[in-house]
């Protein structure tokens, strides 16, 4: 049988533009992954739940309204404490080159900024993913 | 009559009288080589037909269908406004910002407000972690507004707010804070955003669900039409659906769609058309194709004219669309950040061209991180430059007549005006919305326009061709995470400060009113003069509205 | 990866101090999904009778507005304190296999409840025509304690509408003005429907679709005990809810009780769904193997032989082979 790679993908916090994490979440649909989309509004602790609950082999959050380098780590840190860290976090957004080192030390493994194709991040997901 | 005839009839009457009030300025507008540039160009046809299709399609400038323009003079009497979006961290921060930029030549404040504010929680809340002072300027008291316009005098600044659901509760502010300068809600100039059906659509920061939300906005636009008079109690906007992915048509279409429905919703709440329909206000994106750009605010002006007349038998001033433009944040790549400089240029053109009323101009490092004070100042030059050294701004419509401008303004009118008809179709705007319609076909423009970067079908010059090395970018405006804790302890200290007992009776008042058909405004300027706080005025209200939940369209 | 172990049973999915271990429940989902096979052995061993779980279905056209009528069940199954488990599942493509799954958007209010849990399935369009872990992990849910269990799929596939087979009380959901007749709803799906769900009552038509649904539940040949009852609702305002969980209370009672029969039917139909899927898989497996087999399927194919005496020739070798 075939082993799906399974994939959520939200927005935490108030940021309400939604275009690029669509456009991810149908990419990879393409690309033959199961997508759990969330929508808007997410908190960290409700990501995570939902993150252990279809159990997904990463997650990835798009976040355009500054707020990235207090909600993404929270996530990170709430996936910790669910012994939940294998599952591979990664970001994308308006996130500025200089705060991809700190997210890094954080539990974020990737940040895509803006430009990055999605055959980058699907492939990113294909290698890295736990098996 | 001939064209010549009109021509005459329009010079004579219907521009002199505007020169007259607004006075050119310029004595008078010269080539390079001395020969004078006339107001207006127009064909120098004997023919009737000729004549006639001319007076049918585009008019004169100030005229019905308003094609060429909404004055008679545009730019050459007053230049558009220079209207700069900006505010971020706290209100004396932006008061600052303000302050620099009124100094620089902005002719108008455009004030951001960050997201807690937009939708509605106060800065202490679980929900607004991480988020408090970041896209905007954090609002929880009148305090804070009383911050935000010192030194600003409100008779003289107008303001344009992008505000949305909390529209209700920022303006009452303003009138507040305006009281206190002794100035009165009738003198007052500016603009609310305030429109939620675009929020459902592309936006997303809604908070009640649709049917409330209209209530509240011709609660608004009744209050408005008689205390407020100068002030645009409506920014209905295509901008966000654009940036969300549309295409030009679309952009006409949904936003002329959302303005439809809010006529139609103030008509129903029982408001004469004439007495909302002048104020009402758009906004649009200004993107790359300068051609399509151009012809696409021509043929917006038309349809609007044309559905206002056609539908509503509205006076002139209520056909009149004006409106607003923000170049296209979307367009502008990280890649290269300087190549923005140039983008913006070409979609300042694009605006002047289509005869915006005021234009924002983005900021190179939009796609890094909000943006740097000397890009802002470029971003303003920019305008300066087109206005005063380009000559754009020399005659009214210049590039009427142009047979690509002309089909293509046809073209977008047409397919437009299908959309419109398959939306009352489907039982109007907010119908349209709620079945998803509308953000499907959004949908499917983004998902293409993003296939064709990807392929490299469409270039995006530094993004996907002419690419190179780049070292990372300096000088990024970077937010003081310590605005949060500042924002908390003031909501403390307003609180510790206010009278409780009046603060509960207000409240109390904004809920019954929300229950019942009484108009929600004045229940809501005396709770924020109580100093209630933002989210205490919106969950009285959420109490009896409920909160929205997106339909999902993938 | 999760590890398959024949000596595995129920407790192992529960923590120390009684909890469920969400993290070790939602990996097995994924090996049943993944790897039935391999799942089975544990299955056998983790399997509960729960003669007291609610296994609900709801289905229906998009649109309509069963995630949020699931929400409110959800809640309202909560008031009651019980524990609720939502299986929400979505289209698969065809074409990549993947899928978008969103259902969950309109239950997010209860994502951090610890006595809820939701997991989506993509249809992964297979073999026999049935979700092939649908099943299974409803049996796992109920096995690990779940009071409530609830299905909800599109009903536009025929996969979608098998799955509504598994449970025991069918709500098909409609709404107003859905532009096509009743009548050509999938059909399948009026015949399994328990109960009828107009939501989005609010809206214009509401009668008349009322009206329509009696007219052809009129026509029906078949003479049941249970009439299934049709109940207004506006999901997104709360508004139908307490109605539609007493003609759900009032269906259960009907299978529990009067109509025990009814019950065992649905039970028995599950049990030969097992058996057909079995069949069909360990048949595949035997010949994905068999070198003769493959040739002989080859060749079959091509355009030149007739596939009606390709066909018979199969069945004597197979007879031949198994001795029937």
């Amino acid at each position: 049988m075939e082993e799906k790679i399974r994939v959520l993908i939200a927005k935490p916090g108030l940021d309400g533009h939604d275009r690029g994490a669509k456009f991810i979440a149908q990419a990879l649909r393409d690309a033959g992954m199961e997508v759990i989309y969330t929508g808007l509004r997410q908190t960290p602790a409700s990501i995570v739940a939902t993150a252990i609950q279809e159990d997904v082999d990463a997650i990835g959050l798009s976040i355009l309204s500054g707020a990235h380098n207090t909600l993404l780590p929270r996530v990170a840190q709430l996936l910790k404490e669910k012994g939940a860290e294998d599952i591979l976090l990664f970001g994308g957004g308006v996130i500025p080159a200089e705060d991809i080192p700190y997210l890094k030390e954080h539990g974020i493994k990737e940040v895509f900024t803006p430009g990055a194709s999605s055959s980058e991040i699907i492939e990113f997901i294909r290698t890295h993913v736990r098996r | 009559m001939s064209i010549q005839e009109e021509a005459a009839r329009w010079y004579n009457q219907v521009y002199r009288k505007s020169v007259e009030k607004f006075p050119e300025r310029k004595p008078r507008f010269s080539t390079s080589f001395g020969e004078e540039i006339a107001p207006l160009y127009y064909p120098q046809t004997e023919s009737e037909e000729a004549s006639r299709l001319y007076m049918e399609k585009l008019g004169f400038p100030g005229e019905y269908p308003y094609t060429r323009g909404v004055q008679p003079t545009m730019y050459r009497s007053r230049l558009w406004t220079m209207r700069q979006y900006a505010g971020f961290g706290t209100a004396a921060e932006a008061n600052r910002r303000f302050k620099y930029l009124l100094e620089q030549g902005q002719t108008g404040l455009s004030i951001a407000f960050d997201l807690p504010t937009q939708i509605g929680y106060d800065s202490d809340h679980p929900m607004s972690d991480g988020e408090v002072g970041r896209v905007g300027v954090a609002i929880d008291t009148l305090r804070d507004m009383e911050c935000l316009f010192e030194g600003i005098p409100l008779d003289k600044v107008s303001t344009s707010m992008t505000i949305n659901t909390t529209a209700s509760i920022l303006l009452a502010m303003v009138i507040a804070v305006a009281e206190k300068q002794g100035v009165s809600p009738a003198a007052l100039e500016g603009t609310i955003q305030n429109d939620i059906l675009k929020e459902y659509i592309a936006r997303g920061t809604y908070r009640f669900p649709p049917k409330p939300s209209m209530r509240l906005i011709t609660d608004i636009l009744a209050y408005c039409s008689k205390e407020v008079p100068k002030w645009n109690s409506i920014s209905i906007s295509g901008y966000h659906i654009r940036e969300a992915g549309s295409n030009a048509v679309q952009e006409v279409a949904f936003t002329l769609a959302d303005g439809l429905a809010y006529v139609e919703a103030a008509i129903k709440a029982g408001l004469a058309v004439d007495s909302f329909a002048p104020r009402l206000s758009f906004f649009f994106a200004a993107h790359n194709n300068l051609l399509e750009e151009v012809a696409k605010f021509r043929a917006a002006r038309r349809l609007w004219a044309k559905i206002m007349k056609d539908r509503f038998n509205a006076g002139s001033k209520s056909q009149v669309m004006r409106f607003h433009t923000q170049t296209a944040g979307s367009t502008l790549t990280a890649q290269q950040p300087d190549n923005n400089i140039v983008r913006v240029a070409i979609q300042t053109l694009a605006a002047v061209l289509g005869g915006t009323q005021s234009l924002h101009t983005n900021s190179r490092d939009e796609a890094l991180s909000l943006p740097a004070e000397d890009s802002v100042r470029i971003a303003l030059r920019t305008q300066q430059i087109v206005a005063y050294e380009s000559g754009v701004a020399d005659t009214v419509d210049p590039l009427a007549g142009s047979y690509a401008v002309e089909h293509l303004t046809d073209l977008i009118e047409e397919k437009a005006a299908a959309y419109i008809d398959q939306i009352d179709e489907l039982g109007g705007m907010v119908e349209a919305i709620e079945s998803g319609y509308v953000q499907r076909e959004i949908q499917k423009s983004s998902y293409q326009v993003q296939k064709a970067i990807e392929s490299g079908e469409m270039v995006v010059v530094g993004l996907n061709k002419f690419q190179m090395e780049e070292e990372p970018p300096e000088n990024i405006m970077r937010l003081d995470p310590a605005i949060q804790e500042a924002q908390i302890a003031s909501i403390r200290i307003v609180k510790a400060e206010r009278d409780e007992r009046e603060v509960k009776r207000t409240l109390a008042a904004v809920r019954a009113a929300a229950a019942s058909t009484e108009n929600l405004m004045p229940p809501i300027l005396a709770a924020v003069k109580a100093y209630a706080t933002l989210g205490e005025i919106v969950d009285e209200m959420k109490a009896v509205f409920g909160e929205h939940k997106e339909t999902i369209i993938l | 990866m999760y590890a398959a172990s024949a000596t595995m049973n129920k407790d192992d999915f529960f923590l120390p101090h009684g909890k469920l271990n969400i993290r070790r429940l939602a990996r097995f989902i994924s090996l049943i999904e993944d790897n039935p096979e391999e799942a089975q052995a544990d299955l056998a061993q983790v399997y509960c009778e729960n003669h007291q779980a609610l296994l609900l279905g709801i289905t229906g056209p998009p649109g309509v507005g069963k995630s949020t009528l699931t929400d409110r069940l959800i809640a309202h199954y909560r008031s009651l304190d019980k524990k609720v488990a939502v299986i929400a599942v979505d289209a698969s493509s065809p074409f990549t296999g993947g899928a978008i799954l969103g259902d969950r958007i309109r239950m997010s209010s209860h994502a951090t409840d610890a006595e809820v849990f939701i997991r989506s399935m993509g249809s992964r369009g297979n073999l026999g025509g049935l979700a092939p872990a649908t099943m299974d992990v409803m049996n796992l849910l109920t096995s690990v304690g779940f009071d409530v269990v609830l299905i909800e799929s599109v009903g536009v596939g025929q996969t979608e509408v098998d799955i509504m087979h598994l449970v025991d009380t069918v709500l098909l959901v409609l709404m107003p003005g859905l532009g096509d007749d009743v009548q050509a709803l999938k059909a399948g799906m009026m015949e399994i429907a328990d109960i009828f769900v107009i939501n989005k009552a609010d809206k214009p038509g509401a009668q008349q679709l009322q009206s329509e649904i009696a007219m052809l539940l009129s026509l029906r040949q078949e003479r049941l005990a249970w009439t299934p009852p049709i109940v207004e609702t506006v999901a997104t305002e709360a508004r139908g809810i307490e109605a539609l969980t007493a003609a759900i209370a009032q269906h259960s009672e009907y299978l529990n009780s009067r109509h025990a029969e009814e019950k065992q039917r649905k039970r028995d139909h599950r049990f030969q769904r097992m058996v057909q899927q079995k069949i069909l898989t360990l048949a595949l497996h035997f010949l994905q193997d068999n070198q003769a087999y493959q040739q002989w399927a080859r060749e079959a194919s091509a355009a030149a032989v007739n596939p009606y005496a390709a066909m018979r020739d199969f069945e004597n070798h197979i007879k031949l082979k198994w001795e029937v």
